[in-house]
């Protein structure tokens, strides 16, 4: 009788001074992105460390949820990106995937969560087709799409008088998405399209393609691509003279790493979309700052700023639920209102798409830059409602 | 105005000839991987990683140093050269009485080590080179705006491949090459360097990678991929030439840039493509490529 109530007392005692007693939640996060190829520095190895830093703003571990990061490297392949999610999910216990830049890869990989009932947040993709057609209850789609970007950038060149419009599209999902959605848009405010050329991705040499766009003497030479592509082609157009003839440049998806990359004297004036600038407010100055010092001196681009915030974001659902159920912790991220430093307050809709202000930028002049990062000035903002489509035209059939 | 395929004449001049300007890289760069192949027998994977070191070379020349792009053309040759003769010194050189296999396993494990130290200490986007300002702007041919540097590439690279040529088929240092290629130990018999000349061919092979690497900075972006992504179309350029045929190498570079560059017109999709198709197309005809002499 003794025994049994030491027994009990001593199981007792060690129960509440167990953290299993505070019910400790593990959270396994993967980080799923290009690593080595052209998108590694604008999402990469700094997307980690923006996860990283989501995990120590938010005091996981003082709020007894206990968080693993693991990353690896989808090298842009839809194959590859699809084996590591299926081994992530069936064998080593992750609960989320995060970032999955490269749409193709992203398309994939959202269909492989659904499948296993486990949450993706993607940042780095851009086929507006995550959260439209091809949507699922399983994906949020954080940092920007096609078409908001088609919306911001061809919105306002078409009202700048840019009116027809000739693109090159890199050649899979992502640039497919972009030049469709640019297309209707440019269309609806009354531009022409007058012809497309798809490039093999990723590119070296576009000149061949620069100069058929010259030969439509389309007013816009809309750049359907991203990242090496992107700079590959404006470095190849301010040589075959294509902007001092007199044609302009539209860069529908261009990072602030692309920027630097190409430098001040070869991109400035170029009229850009993003959804976060570190050098926005004292807040974006803050964080980007102290992911700078991590980073090797590199700021974060939209894609690792997304990263952080919808890491942030899942972790306070699971904090507020108390729980990693996919299906509760998913409704509780669409149902609460996103705030986090970064993209500021906003909120999730019904089909995953993660709603924030856009902004237009503009490149500046080597002469107006005070420092290596010091890029871009702002020109506009786009209100969440106006930048993103409009829910009913998604074709998400999660909308009713 | 009459039209070809409902292409422009003009525009098709246009299109034919940035092909042989594309055409004069591809030429270049297997033009050194035709001389280390031919008279060493290897298959050199690093040649990507070599060029895109040219490149680096450039721009840390102009950035670290001060040296403009004129500097750059001989100091990237001569550096990255250099880092050549080392690593043929210190591990191809114990491979060389192996099967051609070992070669190419130890020069990709190579290729790979020095793109991700690269990748590692500039990221992947690239760093901004500009064009020096001699050959800035550009000609109006009618037909179309030819970038004074474009032309300047074409012109570069035919020379080089020209006195390459001309060295090793028609000087008596080409002779010797030639010569320790054939036998070795006859040759050495007859007081030759033999093992210097292999070291200094595989330096000189690389070198020339370098070159291309410098000439394609201006108008490239410069990141550690930049080889990655075109050895592979370089080596099916070798293939289709014939293995180790110099003059074969440099005519194939040219024509090949050519197609490339017309079937970006006409069915862009597949540019990336047309290469690999003639390739397989040239061994089913011809095994030993368009120059090469059937063994």
């Amino acid at each position: 009788m003794k025994l049994r109530t030491f027994l009990a007392t001593g199981a007792l005692a060690a129960l509440l001074a167990s953290p299993a007693f505070a019910q400790q939640i593990s959270v396994k996060a993967g980080v799923l992105n290009d690593r080595s190829g052209i998108y590694a520095d604008l999402a990469g190895e700094g997307s980690v460390i923006a996860a990283r830093m989501a995990v120590e703003d938010f005091k996981a571990a003082e709020k007894g949820i206990k968080v693993e990061i693991v990353s690896a490297d989808h090298q842009n392949k839809p194959d590859v990106g699809s084996t590591i999610a299926r081994q992530w999910y069936d064998q080593d216990g992750v609960d989320l995937i995060l970032d999955v830049p490269t749409s193709s890869v992203a398309l994939a990989v959202s269909q492989i969560t659904k499948e296993k009932n486990k949450i993706n947040i993607n940042s780095g993709a851009g086929a507006s087709d995550l959260t439209g057609k091809a949507c699922n209850a399983n994906t949020i789609h954080w940092t920007y799409d096609t078409y908001a970007l088609a919306q911001g950038t061809g919105g306002a060149m078409v009202k700048a008088g840019g009116d027809t419009w000739f693109f090159l599209t890199a050649d899979y999902a992502f640039g497919h998405a972009l030049e469709r959605d640019a297309t209707e848009i440019i269309k609806k405010a009354g531009g022409k399209v007058l012809g497309s050329v798809k490039t093999p991705f990723p590119g070296t040499d576009f000149s061949s393609f620069l100069l058929q766009a010259q030969a439509s003497k389309a007013k816009v030479i809309g750049l359907a691509n991203a990242g090496s592509d992107t700079t590959n082609a404006i470095k190849q157009a301010g040589e075959f003279g294509i902007v001092a003839g007199g044609q302009k440049l539209a860069g529908l998806l261009v990072f602030v790493s692309d920027v630097h990359a190409l430098g001040l004297q070869a991109a400035q004036g170029l009229v850009l979309t993003e959804s976060f600038y570190w050098d926005r407010d004292d807040q974006t100055r803050a964080w980007s700052q102290r992911f700078a010092k991590l980073n090797n001196g590199k700021m974060p681009t939209m894609v690792q700023a997304g990263v952080y915030a919808g890491f942030l974001h899942y972790l306070k659902a699971v904090e507020a639920t108390k729980s990693k159920d996919t299906a509760t912790v998913m409704a509780k991220m669409k149902e609460m209102p996103t705030d986090d430093p970064l993209f500021g307050k906003g909120s999730i809709r019904p089909n995953g798409r993660k709603m924030h202000d856009m902004y237009l930028y503009e490149v500046k002049k080597p002469s107006e830059s005070k420092g290596e990062w010091d890029l871009y000035k702002q020109i506009a903002v786009l209100p969440a409602e106006q930048a993103f489509q409009p829910l009913a035209e998604t074709g998400c059939p999660l909308v009713k | 105005m009459f039209e070809l395929l409902g292409i422009p004449p003009q525009a098709l001049f246009g299109q034919v000839l940035l092909g042989l300007i594309n055409g004069s890289f591809y030429a270049i760069l297997s033009l050194g991987l035709a001389v280390i192949f031919g008279l060493l027998n290897i298959i050199n994977f690093a040649h990507g990683a070599q060029y895109m070191m040219g490149a680096f070379v450039a721009w840390m020349a102009l950035n670290y140093l001060g040296l403009n792009y004129w500097f750059a053309l001989v100091l990237a040759p001569i550096v990255v050269g250099a880092v050549g003769v080392v690593i043929e010194r210190l591990l191809l050189k114990r491979i060389s009485h192996l099967d051609h296999l070992y070669g190419l396993l130890l020069t990709f494990g190579l290729a790979l080590i020095i793109q991700g130290l690269f990748r590692n200490q500039y990221g992947s986007s690239g760093l901004p080179y500009g064009i020096p300002p001699q050959l800035a702007g550009g000609q109006n041919l009618g037909f179309m705006f030819l970038p004074n540097y474009r032309a300047w590439v074409i012109v570069a690279s035919l020379a080089v491949c020209l006195a390459t040529w001309f060295l090793i088929e028609k000087t008596r240092l080409g002779a010797y090459l030639r010569a320790a290629t054939e036998n070795p130990t006859l040759t050495q018999a007859f007081g030759i360097n033999v093992p210097l000349l292999v070291t200094l061919t595989y330096g000189f092979g690389v070198a020339l990678a370098a070159f291309a690497g410098v000439l394609a900075a201006p108008v490239y972006s410069v990141n550690p991929n930049m080889g990655g992504d075109l050895i592979i179309v370089v080596f099916a350029v070798v293939v289709i030439g014939g293995m180790g045929s110099i003059m074969g190498a440099i005519v194939t570079g040219f024509a090949l840039g050519l197609v490339e560059g017309l079937t970006k017109v006409f069915y862009p999709e597949a540019s990336s493509t047309v290469i690999f198709v003639i390739m397989v197309l040239v061994l089913l005809v011809k095994p030993a490529g368009l120059f090469g002499r059937p063994a």
